[in-house]
């Protein structure tokens, strides 16, 4: 057991990282906002993170704060110009503030260019990245537990995020105030980034510009899709098998992110809500 | 036990006067029924109402407070509730958390029998709690919306053609929970086409027209009132 651990360390780190960013678009999805800067947001918490850790000499502790603390700011700054955005042109603008946070970070001297920052501390390990992914996990759960959500203020905050997710004018007519719901979506979505970042740069050692691009954003995007958009379960369930699934497949040499695609369409075709929407009863 | 008053409300929409000012009042313990032909400004008037769109001229007061110009979700918290012409529930959640939005400014959640008690008052005891609001038939999620805002315990309702495909006996029992609205000290605003029910439930009638009042009073003197008659069955041909 431990000599499997050992063995599968860093790929079993690479997954609870992409549990967590998964984890971080749910939050954005239950209210219904379509925002992809995700990446952007893990680049700001991961530059955030090196720079305390290989500069300053910091803890994790100390990286993991600051990391979710400048994601959020981060977020919170992209939330006012997108408020009256919905739909695919939340989508194309935040992709936009993605591409414009890759273009800062290859030209910023302090991130080290494209050249990408190195010298970080191997300070994460299994331990650290999978308490991390459990406390997002229980708070995004409870954000979506509805009627079964353990107390009344998780209650309260998750029948709100619902009902903005379901019909925002309907929800605004019951003295749910949707705009306050989409900002702090928006923002806890980033800090949820945000320590998805510095946890990867302090599982790799090294961050670069175009760890924190497009495709990553895309990869997030896929696994709460074929996990289920805004649902915690699914969004790990979906990271979980698209990190694995090219490893397991690895004897496919060239082939094997085909496997993805694959199980994208399969997906899509057959199970259109997702992994989670497989077992939900309703 | 709220009043609702519009003094001089009027909204324009480019060159359109929507409304143009009304000055009437919603009083509690009764059902103030609001009638006109299509177009004339009944749903602008509970659009403006609600926040939704900004009365361009004139004031809306829910007692003394002004509430034209407060965004949507404050004029809701301020316990103006409404349902809507063209169904709007939370379609995926469950029948008993669209009952508990609607509660959402009580800000205490609200318990099971209260849920049970506020289905069963929309006429809605058959249905389960976690069944989805989207599954429902279209005259039960018309009483689903009603519950909705009734579990606000809003001082203000106001129904936006409840009775809109209901048969003449799920009429009856609307128009008698819509009483029992009124009777608990409700100030209601009923928008509707169906005369039958306007006129036998409701205490006084408004009767808009190209966005002016053209007529109040009770059912008794509007349907003897010769300007709804013209407006309604167009004048008689003059010679």
């Amino acid at each position: 057991m431990i000599a499997f651990f050992a063995a599968h360390s860093k790929l079993i780190e690479q997954i609870g990282i992409n549990c967590i960013l998964a984890l971080s678009l749910s939050i954005c999805l239950q209210a219904g906002q379509l925002a992809l800067a995700q990446a952007a947001f893990m680049g700001v918490g991961g530059y955030a993170g090196a720079i305390l850790a290989a500069r300053y000499h910091q803890s994790l502790g100390v990286c993991l704060i600051a990391g979710a603390i400048s994601a959020a700011i981060t977020a919170a700054l992209i939330a006012f110009p997108v408020q009256r955005l919905r739909g695919v042109f939340l989508a194309i603008a935040t992709i936009g503030v993605g591409e414009i946070a890759r273009v800062v970070e290859v030209n910023l001297n302090v991130t080290g260019g494209a050249e990408g920052f190195s010298g970080i501390p191997d300070d994460a390990n299994i331990v650290s990245i999978m308490l991390v992914l459990l406390v997002c996990f229980l708070a995004v759960y409870a954000l979506r537990g509805g009627r079964r959500s353990p107390n009344a203020l998780t209650r309260r905050w998750s029948l709100a995020i619902n009902a903005t997710r379901e019909d925002e004018a309907a929800a605004r007519g019951v003295g749910i105030d949707t705009g306050a719901v989409r900002f702090w979506t928006l923002v806890a979505g980033g800090a949820v980034a945000g320590l998805a970042g510095v946890l990867y740069g302090h599982s790799n050692f090294f961050i670069a510009p175009q760890d924190f691009g497009f495709g990553r954003m895309e990869a997030i995007l896929v696994y709460c899709v074929i996990g289920g958009a805004g649902d915690a379960v699914g969004a790990v369930a979906g990271a979980l098998l698209l990190t694995l699934l090219p490893e397991i497949f690895r004897f496919l040499h060239d082939y094997r992110d085909v496997t993805n695609g694959v199980i994208l369409l399969a997906v899509v075709i057959f199970a259109p809500r997702g992994i989670s929407g497989l077992w939900a009863k309703r | 036990m709220s009043t609702l008053r519009y003094d001089g409300a009027g909204v324009r929409y480019g060159g359109v006067n929507a409304l143009c000012a009304v000055s009437f009042s919603v009083e509690p313990g009764c059902v103030t029924g609001l009638i006109g032909p299509n177009g004339a400004g009944k749903t602008t008037l509970i659009n403006a109402t609600t926040g939704i769109v900004r009365p361009t001229s004139g004031a809306i007061y829910l007692d003394d407070r002004r509430i034209d110009g407060l965004p949507q979700h404050a004029i809701a918290r301020a316990g103006i509730a409404r349902t809507y012409q063209n169904i709007r529930l939370f379609a995926e959640l469950s029948v008993a958390e669209n009952i508990e939005a609607g509660g959402y400014r009580l800000s205490v959640p609200l318990a099971e029998r209260a849920l049970q008690t506020l289905l069963a008052a929309a006429g809605l005891g058959h249905v389960g709690l976690d069944a989805r609001a989207g599954s429902l038939s279209y005259g039960d999620q018309r009483r689903l919306e009603i519950a909705r805002a009734m579990a606000a315990i809003p001082p203000v309702v106001m129904l936006d053609e409840p009775a809109a495909g209901m048969n003449p006996h799920e009429t009856q029992a609307l128009g008698d929970h819509i009483r029992g609205l009124a009777a608990n000290g409700a100030a209601v605003l009923l928008v509707e086409h169906d005369m039958r029910l306007v006129f036998a439930i409701c205490d006084r009638v408004i009767v808009l027209n190209f966005g002016e009042v053209i007529a109040a009073g009770t059912p008794a003197e509007i349907s003897r009132d010769p300007a709804v008659v013209e407006a309604y069955l167009g004048s008689e041909a003059t010679a």
